[in-house]
């Protein structure tokens, strides 16, 4: 069975960004259906049947978050839409909003029309300026054919999307940075609870939901939800808190592969076979040392660790479904951003670059990760100039270990993130980082000047 | 009675709502905390106070898996709260929790780790940093710390910022990001002139370029600072903390009359604090106050007696020859309907009285007027906006009248004589013989009070701090001491009266306006307020719990009598 790509399948064609192509594909029927024949707590239930989760990383179920709403709330509610995307190597919401940005807006007004909310920020990162000015004539094209606005189809509905251009953080992407750079101020994120469902944007009840479930809502209230469990990976009955991986999902392809894309497939493709099939192999003829399975925040695979229990696995056979990727010890999915490492990379200046991001883009507010993040970069940058010492790697997985959400000293999960891929990749690849301290190895590279700085 | 579990021993809390750091204090176990305040709003990203949680419930303990910010996490029925010194509980029976778990090795480890991480860009600059003996980080690395340091690489050396303000430093690498001193100008005096700026581990406290840390309030920085970061210039490398010796004092610079530490060594007086009082101010003071101890020490100061000579000059006279209880008899001698004693609004309530029997006692007919009380402007609330307006609710005032005690002598004056005599009034008027019992910290206060063309009375005793146009024509000029230099107390604003003990010892030659009374009166031996106030207690029953003070700096709401 070939599988035919939904949220991408009018990306390329002529016409794409238009409102006039899009109705041509069928566009906005659904929200027009959904006005004259649903309530709003039939959306509700559709998506949270379909198993609908978050698609910005985090992989909390849709229509659950949705629920958090306080009942009977006399408004306003807000919903924020995160299209800050700055996982490093993440760019499936820059094609969704470049080439087909009416599929997300018709999600944001079906969802605004689900949470009974009559505003909708689009906070869309600042280098995406190309998206900034589609999204905003597609919005703009909404508006003068009255399905934005008052009384949205004759059917008393009002909405307005208002997209805000963010000034360029990693931390903007977290839920609450995002609401506090919304409001004007310095996005560092608020302690929860409350929770922005109950108190977010404005401390008014706020939904923050990803550019790709958008997407993802607009198919599933346009197809159903039987189209949609009809792709993915059922929950796992061994570990009661996996809600399954339902639904078609856009990979991103960076690092040492042939081709570098974006590809539509159904959740739960193994590494193996995205890099192979869709990505036209590791590049140069090499082979894969390592593999991030989504986004650098979510850790390491070792391609050559075998897998426990599956003969002639290795971890590169892991499914990327949001299950898949934490029972090798990553995170998660993330943001399905898979970034190939060949065998000719040094594992030490992969972790040098991982922790200069986060070190940079640590917001500094909790003691543990603005202090820890910065440490790990002066450790890695001192091992990629040969002068390591062994007890070095100690300190960095402790360090990596006691930063984050997880064990609870910080207030937002970036921490989690940047430790991650420290503890995963010397866990994994100690031998190589041992041998680079004995050695005295220094880096081939030399260190960006516009780094140097930090 | 809901009660929470502080390693393992219940604490009561009532129908309180409180945090873990708080209940915690309520068992007496220290939480430590850096950027937690109680005046301000909680940001929980210090991590100091990292506790494990869990819950009593039906017998059975469940402990969270991770650990929580005390100063966020609310307590309520059953919490168990254990701290990183389990190890050092009081003896109490161990709640039934899993054989697995071992309580307080996460949090203890979690504070040791955040201390390592605040000392890795910290200079380690103890010997000449000027918080060194009172620092928080000093104090929790020692008792919470790792005993050495992991860091080998070099440590991030920011640039100092010696122009914060004209009145504070920052020394940029001591900061541990706290953000107490941000909030502070934001929710407190509402300026918001301090922000951070730059991110990560290059973070740092900073002013906009133009826009200096320059607000009335901008002195709470220094006193919210955990560690040697904000200094106050005016204190900087002046003392070693651990000489200072700290009273519990009162501000005497305006009507709201903050609470205060006055850190004093040999008899001089180095700084104020804020000293947190509900009743009184909240947890902080105005710069005003904070910086305005220095005519304490001032060399313009009147140190000893003089008498107007032959020449018409002043010139010292020892204070045996100073027949003080004579001359001013006979100066009222003809009529005392032309005689009038001032009592200003800067002495205490002890002071005032005293001094009031004794002329009464001296001779009845003497008229007891209230001095001068200066009021400078409007009463100053804050938060202000970015216009400078004041936006409720009111989180602190600095008021108009700055004097502390008028309230105080008020009441004195209307149980003596039954009714309260301006200045104003009685300064016009064609006198033979006045006394003026002043000491006002600013001689321009008098000089303002002085009608112009006033014409000096014959006789005319002064005690005061500073030389005015009222001592110039003075035939008696004697020192007076300043509000540090007296045990006493004072009524504020909203007649809360505060006693306070004497901070340092005023020079040699002075002799306090209480021995004043003692002497004016013929009362025997030394000066005490223990002896004024059984009087006063008897005279005015409102101030009858200051004969009962055990603690020196108890403050208690009087009912001033209205006549």
């Amino acid at each position: 069975m070939t599988f035919e790509p939904t949220l991408l399948a009018r990306v390329n064609k002529p016409n794409s960004p238009k409102l006039e192509g899009y109705r041509a594909d069928g566009g906005y029927a659904a929200f027009e259906k959904a006005l004259k024949d649903k309530q709003p707590g039939d959306v509700v239930t559709q998506v949270k049947d379909s198993g609908l989760r978050g698609r910005g990383g985090a992989g909390f179920p849709t229509g659950l978050k949705w629920t958090f709403l306080p009942k009977d709330h006399p408004g306003p509610i807000y919903l924020c839409i995160n299209a800050d995307e700055s996982e490093p190597c993440t760019y499936n919401n820059r094609i969704l909003m470049e080439k087909d940005p009416h599929q997300v807006l018709e999600g944001i007004m079906l969802s605004c029309y689900a949470i009974k909310s009559n505003r909708a920020y689009f906070y869309i990162r600042y280098e995406y300026g190309d998206a900034y000015r589609t999204l905003q004539a597609a919005i703009d094209e909404c508006y003068a054919a009255g399905i934005l606005g008052k009384n949205i189809f004759g059917k008393g509905f009002d909405l307005d999307i208002f997209l805000h251009r963010g000034a360029g953080a990693y931390i903007c992407g977290e839920e609450t940075g995002l609401i506090e750079s919304l409001e004007g101020k310095r996005a560092w994120p608020r302690i929860k609870p409350p929770f922005p469902a109950v108190e977010g944007a404005f401390r008014k009840p706020t939904i923050v939901n990803n550019v790709e479930t958008m997407a993802c809502v607009t198919q599933i209230v346009r197809r159903g939800i039987d189209w949609f469990k009809s792709m993915g990976v059922p929950p796992d009955p061994k570990n009661p808190r996996d809600a399954g991986s339902y639904g078609p999902k856009l990979y991103t392809l960076a690092g040492h592969v042939e081709k570098p894309i974006c590809v539509e497939v159904p959740m739960g493709i193994t590494c193996r076979d995205l890099v192979e099939k869709h990505g036209g192999g590791v590049w140069k003829g090499r082979k894969a040392k390592s593999v991030n399975p989504g986004g650098l925040s979510m850790g390491f695979l070792d391609c050559t660790a075998p897998l426990k229990g599956e003969d002639g696995k290795t971890e590169y056979d892991i499914p990327l479904d949001f299950n898949g990727p934490g029972k090798v010890g990553c995170l998660g999915l993330g943001t399905a951003a898979v970034t190939v490492i060949d065998d000719q990379t040094s594992m030490v200046d992969v972790l040098h670059n991982v922790c200069q991001f986060f070190s940079h883009e640590s917001c500094g507010q909790c003691t543990p990760c603005r202090e820890g993040t910065g440490w790990m970069l002066k450790i890695t940058d001192r091992l990629r100039r040969g002068q390591g010492r062994t007890e070095d790697l100690d300190v960095l997985v402790d360090v990596a270990d006691r930063i984050g959400i997880i064990p609870g000293t910080t207030i937002c999960g970036l921490s989690d993130g940047a430790g991650w891929p420290v503890k995963t990749a010397i866990r994994k690849f100690r031998k190589e980082f041992e041998d680079a301290i004995r050695t005295g190895t220094k880096s081939k590279h030399a260190k960006p000047l516009a780094m140097a700085a930090h | 009675m809901p009660t929470v579990y502080v390693n393992d021993t219940p604490v009561e809390i009532g129908t309180r709502k409180l945090n873990c750091v708080q209940a915690a204090e309520l068992g007496g176990v220290l939480v430590p905390h850096y950027c937690y305040h109680p005046g301000l709003t909680v940001v929980a990203s210090c991590r100091m106070c990292l506790v494990e949680m869990g819950e009593l419930k039906d017998g059975k303990v469940t402990m969270q898996p991770k650990v929580f910010p005390g100063c966020q996490t609310p307590v309520k029925d059953g919490t168990v709260i254990i701290t990183g010194e389990y190890d050092k509980r009081k003896p109490a029976p161990a709640l039934p929790y899993d054989p697995a778990y071992k309580p307080g090795e996460r949090a203890k480890k979690s504070q040791a780790d955040t201390l390592e991480g605040l000392l890795l860009n910290h200079p380690l600059d103890c010997p000449v940093c000027d918080k060194a003996g009172e620092c928080k980080l000093q104090d929790y690395s020692y008792q919470f710390g790792r005993t050495e340091s992991r860091l080998v690489d070099e440590k991030n050396q920011p640039p100092n910022k010696p122009d914060l303000s004209s009145k504070i430093t920052l020394f940029t690498d001591r900061c541990i990001l706290c953000t107490r001193c941000v909030r502070f100008t934001r929710e407190i005096s509402g300026t918001g002139e301090l922000q951070v700026v730059g991110r990560g581990h290059h973070e740092e406290i900073d002013v906009f370029p133009g826009f200096p840390l320059e607000n009335k309030l901008s002195g709470n920085v220094v006193d919210l600072c955990p560690v040697g970061a904000l200094g106050s210039k005016d204190f900087l490398y002046t003392q070693r903390v651990w000489y200072l010796k700290t009273t519990d004092n009162v501000c005497g610079n305006c009507a709201t009359g903050c609470s205060v530490h006055t850190d004093t060594n040999k008899d001089i007086v180095y700084r104020l604090r804020a000293r947190e009082n509900p009743d009184a101010q909240g947890y902080w003071m105005c710069d005003e106050g904070r910086w305005g101890y220095h005519h304490t020490h001032s060399p313009d100061r009147i140190t000893r007696p003089l008498t107007k000579g032959a020449d018409g000059g002043l010139r010292p006279t020892p204070w045996q020859q100073v027949q003080i209880r004579k001359l001013f008899e006979d100066a009222v001698y003809v009529t005392a309907r032309r005689a009038v004693v001032v009592l200003s609004p800067f002495l205490t309530v002890e002071e005032a009285y005293a001094l009031g029997t004794a002329f009464k006692k001296l001779n009845k007919e003497l008229r007891l007027a209230l001095g001068p009380v200066p009021v400078v402007g409007e009463d100053d609330h804050y938060p202000k906006n970015v216009k400078g307006e004041h936006v409720p609710p009111t989180k602190f005032t600095i008021r108009a009248e700055k004097c502390p005690n008028r309230l105080g002598v008020e009441a004195v004056l209307t149980k003596l004589q039954g009714e309260v005599i301006r200045f104003a009034d009685v300064v016009r008027e064609d006198l033979n013989a006045m006394w003026f019992a002043g000491g006002f910290p600013d001689p321009e206060a008098v000089n303002a009070a002085l009608p112009a063309g006033w014409k000096a009375p014959a006789h005319l005793f002064v005690q005061d701090l500073f030389h005015s146009k009222l001592t110039a024509a003075a035939t008696v000029v004697l020192p007076a001491t300043t509000a540090f230099e007296k045990d006493g107390t004072f009524v504020n604003h909203a007649g809360l009266a505060q006693s306070f003990p004497r901070a340092v010892k005023p020079g040699p030659e002075v002799r306090g306006e209480l021995q004043m009374a003692f002497d004016l009166g013929g009362r025997k031996g030394l000066a005490t307020v223990a002896a004024v106030r059984k009087d006063l207690a008897k005279d005015l029953p409102q101030f009858a719990a200051l004969t009962e003070l055990t603690q020196p700096t108890a403050s208690k709401k009087v009912e001033l009598a209205t006549v």
